[in-house]
C-alpha cells in the first residue's frame, strides 16, 4: 500500500538546511494499522505530509496506493483519506453541507454523498448537529466531524495526523472505537502519527519509532517492549542486608543499570528484567537464600516510553531537542 | 534518486477537470450567502447609497464635458459596478485566511481538486452577487434617466467576472504569503486598491486631472475595464470593449499563474 525509497525532506530555516526526514524506507501492506511514534519535531508529520502530497520530497521516492506522489499527486489524493492536525470544517459552514461537498470533491454524486454523510453522522453521534455551523461545535464534536470528513469517500488508505491530540479520554476512546470498527468492516489500511505512547501501544499493530528524522525501530509494540525494554522491577531489602544481594541483582540486570536508594533503614533496588514476571519468583528465592529476603516487590511491564528511552536515552515527552 | 528532474512527467489536470472542480468549489462558497441571505440583501444597499449620495455631488462638482456628453448617471453607474467587483474579488483571500488558521484549507488541499479551481471557484463566488447587484442597480436607476441595455450590461458583467478571477487569484496568493500575519493582507490590499481605483477614473474622470495622471492611467488595466463598461452600459460595442476584454483576459492569466505558483510553492 505504501512503499518509500530513501524519502527525504530538507527545510531551509534562516539559510540553514535542516534535515527533517533523512532517507526513510517504509513499507506498509494492505490492511495494516501502523503508528509513527516519536517526540514533537521528530519528523513524523513531515513524513506523513509527503505521503499525502501536502509536501514535496527533497529526494527519494514514495508510492502510495500504487501511485507516485511526485508525478501524480492528484491521483494519490483521490485514493487516500487524510485527517490533519487541525479542524477540517470551515467555521461558518453547516456540518452536513461540508460533508456533502467533501463527497462531491471526491467525485461522488449528490445523492450518494448525502446518504454517506447521514450514515457517518449517525455512526459518529452527530446527527442532531447536522445543521449546526461548525463554529458552534465543541472540540470533541469537531474532531468527530473531522473523522467523518476523512471517511466520506470510504478511502482504502487513511492517514491521521495526531488524531486524538487535545481530546479528553472519553472522546479519545470513542474515536478509536470508530476507527477500529471501520477497519474491521472495510479492511482499511491506517497510518497515524502520535506522541501518545499508550495510543500507539494499545491501538496499533505495528509501531515505527521516528527520531531526528530517522526510523530507529519498526516492529510490533509487544516485541519492541520485550526486546528493548523488559519489565521494571523494584525490590526493597533491609539496609543491613543490601550488600548480600547487590551482586546477585547486578547479575540479574544483565549489563543494565542497577539503581539503589536508601531511606529509613530500607534499600530500594531498581532494575530492568526482561521477562520479569517469569524470572521474579526465582530471583526472590535466591535473595532469600542469600539471607536478604525482599520486604516488598513491584513489577511494572514496560511501556513504549521505556523503549524510546532505551533507544535514545531520552524520554518521549522531552521532545526532539538534543 | 532525484525528484523534480525533467524525467518526471507531472500529471496536470485537464480543462474539463478544472471546470468541474471549479463548480464544486464555487458551490461550497456559495452556500455561505445562500444559508445567510441577509448578507446578500445588505450588500445591495451599499452601492445604492453610494450611487444616491455621490452621484448628485459628482454632477455639480465636475463640468459636463469631462463625461463625454453622457448623463452623470450613465457615466457613473458602470464605475460603481466595477468598484463593487473590485472590492468583492480583492477580498477573496480574506475568507481564505480563516480557513488557513483552522485545518480547513489543508483538508481541501488534500482532496483531488485541482489547484486553479480552488482560486477560480472562490473568486467567482465574490463575483456572483455582482450579477444580481448590477442588474438591480441598473433597474433602480431607470426612473432617474438611466437607459438600460440588458445584453450589453450582461456582457459587461462577464468581462468583470474574467477580471475578477485574476484579481481573486492574486488576493488568494496574497493570503497564502501573508499567512499568520493577517494585517499584511489588509495593508497590501488597501494600499493597492485605492490608487488603482482613482487612477482608473472610476469615481472621477481622469481626463480632468494633470497629465502625469493620465499617463499613469494608461498602465492601469482597470482603466480599460472601466472604459469598456462605460461603452457597454451606453449601449455600444467597440474598441473600448475589446481593449477591456483583453485587459480582463490578461489579468486572469497573470493572476492564475501567480496563484497556482504560490499554492505549489507553499507545499514545497
Amino acid at each position: 500500500m505504501i512503499h518509500t525509497d530513501k524519502l527525504s525532506k530538507n527545510f531551509v530555516v534562516k539559510k540553514e538546511t535542516v534535515e527533517a526526514v533523512k532517507a526513510v524506507n517504509i513499507d506498509v501492506a494492505p490492511g495494516e494499522l501502523v503508528a509513527f511514534l516519536g517526540p514533537n519535531g521528530a519528523g513524523k508529520s513531515t513524513t506523513l505530509r509527503m505521503l499525502t502530497t501536502l509536501l514535496r520530497p527533497t529526494s527519494g521516492t514514495a508510492t502510495v496506493a500504487g501511485v507516485n506522489v511526485v508525478s501524480d499527486p492528484a491521483g494519490v489524493r483521490a485514493r487516500i483519506g487524510y485527517i490533519g492536525q487541525g479542524n477540517g470544517g470551515g467555521h461558518s459552514f453547516r456540518v452536513i453541507d461540508e460533508l456533502i461537498m467533501q463527497g462531491r470533491f471526491y467525485g461522488m454524486n449528490t445523492a450518494d454523498a448525502k446518504a454517506r454523510a447521514e450514515e457517518l453522522l449517525k455512526s459518529l453521534d452527530l446527527t442532531d448537529l447536522a445543521k449546526r455551523t461548525v463554529i458552534k461545535l465543541s472540540g470533541g464534536q469537531r474532531r468527530r466531524m473531522d473523522v467523518a470528513l476523512g471517511l466520506m469517500h470510504s478511502p482504502r488508505l487513511l492517514f491521521l495526523d495526531e488524531p486524538s491530540t487535545g481530546m479528553d479520554p472519553q472522546n479519545r476512546a470513542n474515536l478509536w472505537e470508530h476507527i477500529t470498527r471501520m477497519r474491521a468492516e472495510y479492511g482499511t489500511t491506517i497510518v497515524l502519527t502520535t506522541h501518545y505512547m499508550d495510543e500507539a501501544d494499545t491501538m496499533s499493530e505495528r509501531v515505527i519509532v521516528i527520531d531526528h528524522g530517522q526510523i530507529i525501530a519498526d516492529d510490533t509494540a509487544a516485541r519492541l517492549k520485550a526486546n528493548l525494554a523488559g519489565d521494571l522491577l523494584a525490590v526493597e531489602v533491609a539496609a543491613g542486608s543490601a550488600q548480600d544481594v547487590r551482586g546477585l541483582l547486578g547479575r540479574a540486570a544483565a549489563g543494565g543499570e542497577l539503581q539503589e536508594n536508601a531511606s529509613d533503614g530500607v534499600v530500594r533496588f531498581r532494575l530492568r528484567l526482561p521477562e520479569g514476571a517469569r524470572l521474579a519468583p526465582a530471583l526472590l528465592k535466591e535473595m532469600n537464600d542469600a539471607g536478604a529476603p525482599a520486604q516488598s516487590l513491584e513489577l511494572k511491564p514496560p511501556t513504549l516510553d521505556d523503549v524510546f528511552l532505551e533507544l535514545t536515552g531520552r524520554n518521549l515527552r522531552e521532545g526532539a531537542n538534543r | 534518486m532525484a525528484v523534480g528532474t525533467s524525467q518526471d512527467v507531472i500529471k496536470k489536470p485537464g480543462l474539463f477537470q478544472i471546470l468541474k472542480d471549479t463548480r464544486y468549489v464555487f458551490w461550497r462558497e456559495m452556500l455561505l450567502p445562500l444559508r445567510d441571505p441577509f448578507s446578500l440583501i445588505f450588500s445591495l444597499i451599499q452601492p445604492l447609497v453610494f450611487l444616491g449620495l455621490f452621484g448628485p455631488l459628482l454632477g455639480s462638482a465636475v463640468g459636463a464635458p469631462a463625461f463625454g456628453g453622457q448623463s452623470t448617471l450613465q457615466w457613473f453607474l458602470p464605475g460603481v459596478v466595477v468598484m463593487i467587483a473590485l472590492f468583492g474579488t480583492s477580498m477573496t483571500g480574506s475568507n481564505l485566511q480563516y480557513e488557513l488558521m483552522t485545518g480547513s484549507y489543508e483538508r481541501i488541499l488534500a482532496t483531488p481538486l485541482s489547484r486553479s479551481s480552488l482560486m477560480i471557484g472562490r473568486a467567482l463566488k465574490e463575483w456572483a452577487p455582482l450579477v444580481v447587484q448590477g442588474l438591480l442597480i441598473a433597474l433602480a436607476c431607470i426612473p432617474f434617466g438611466f437607459v438600460f441595455y440588458p445584453l450589453h450590461v450582461l456582457f459587461g458583467l462577464v468581462i468583470l467576472g474574467i477580471f475578477g478571477i485574476g484579481l481573486g487569484a492574486l488576493s488568494y496568493a496574497l493570503a497564502l504569503v501573508s499567512q499568520s500575519k493577517e494585517w499584511i493582507f489588509w495593508a497590501v490590499q488597501q494600499t493597492l486598491l485605492f490608487p488603482l481605483m482613482i487612477l482608473s477614473g472610476i469615481m472621477l474622470p481622469v481626463e480632468a486631472g494633470p497629465d502625469w495622471m493620465k499617463t499613469a492611467s494608461l498602465f492601469n488595466p482597470l482603466t480599460y475595464l472601466v472604459n469598456a463598461e462605460r461603452e457597454l452600459f451606453a449601449g455600444n460595442v467597440g474598441t473600448d470593449t475589446l481593449a477591456g476584454l483583453l485587459a480582463a483576459v490578461v489579468s486572469a492569466a497573470v493572476g492564475l499563474f501567480v496563484g497556482v505558483r504560490t499554492t505549489n510553492r507553499n507545499i514545497k
